[in-house]
């Protein structure tokens, strides 16, 4: 959140192992932009690189920080968002968007993505919305959850 | 986040689940304390789903420590002044 009530939005990307991730976390950022939301996106070194190398000219990115940075604010009680969406493809995407459900009051997503998005749904026990679909190398399956869930496609119609 | 490399941990635990970790320590250590989620070792938060397990062996702080792309490991680590917190319930 910020002193002038704009509504803020962070994106925690995990390991950049299953491809749908960047380009998911981009289209998110331009969703969230075009809803006049200011994403900040959180992730690993890796999963940053290859958003930033995906936008050179930052038409979408603009704050970015360390994953376990972002983490730390918060729990520290330092800093907080309206709004939270956790990439998740493994148990450790899990263990993540459970420990920000517990330390930020944020609205919490969890995109659950890759070949075990069902299952890994499954393990989900903690208050979030969730979004699975199994997408590994084609986004589609879940751009399309995700538009139902924040319904830009019909707000834009 | 504090460099967990700096607190030389010994790796009880390699590349388990969150739940694994968990119930590791609750069936291998003597004493452990629930704790929540973004509790504090050192530099270091700790990840989870609660509920959370910190185990004390000796002088030595036994907990959870997630990476995103290697999944969760059971660490041990010199406990010093984080015991005392740590029996204390302190967040």
């Amino acid at each position: 959140m910020t002193e002038n009530d704009e509504q803020t939005a962070l994106i925690l990307l995990g390991c950049p192992q299953v491809p749908v991730q960047t380009s998911m976390a981009l289209y998110l950022v331009h969703g969230l932009r075009e809803q006049g939301i200011r994403p900040v996106v959180a992730g690993t070194p890796a999963a940053r690189k290859l958003m930033e190398t995906a936008d050179p000219s930052r038409h979408y990115l603009s704050e970015m920080a360390d994953l376990d940075d972002a983490i730390d604010a918060i729990a520290e009680k330092q800093r907080d968002f309206d709004l939270c969406f956790v990439f998740i493809h493994n148990d450790s995407g899990v263990a993540y968007a459970g420990t920000m459900a517990y330390i930020s009051k944020a609205r919490l997503y969890a995109l659950l993505f890759g070949e075990h998005a069902e299952e890994l749904a499954g393990e989900i026990e903690f208050p979030c919305e969730v979004v699975a679909a199994k997408a590994v190398h084609n986004p589609m399956p879940l751009k399309r959850r995700l538009d139902e869930v924040m319904q830009w496609a019909v707000s834009k119609r | 986040m504090g460099c967990l490399e700096a607190l030389k941990p010994e790796i009880i635990l390699s590349q388990s689940s969150f739940k694994e970790a968990r119930e590791y320590i609750k069936k291998n250590v003597r004493e452990y304390h629930e704790v929540e989620p973004g509790y504090r070792i050192f530099d270091v938060h700790i990840i989870g789903v609660p509920p959370l397990y910190v185990g004390v062996e000796g002088e030595n702080l036994i907990f959870p420590y997630t990476k995103p792309c290697h999944g969760t490991f059971v660490v041990k680590v010199a406990g010093g002044e984080e015991i005392a917190r740590l029996r204390a319930g302190k967040k």
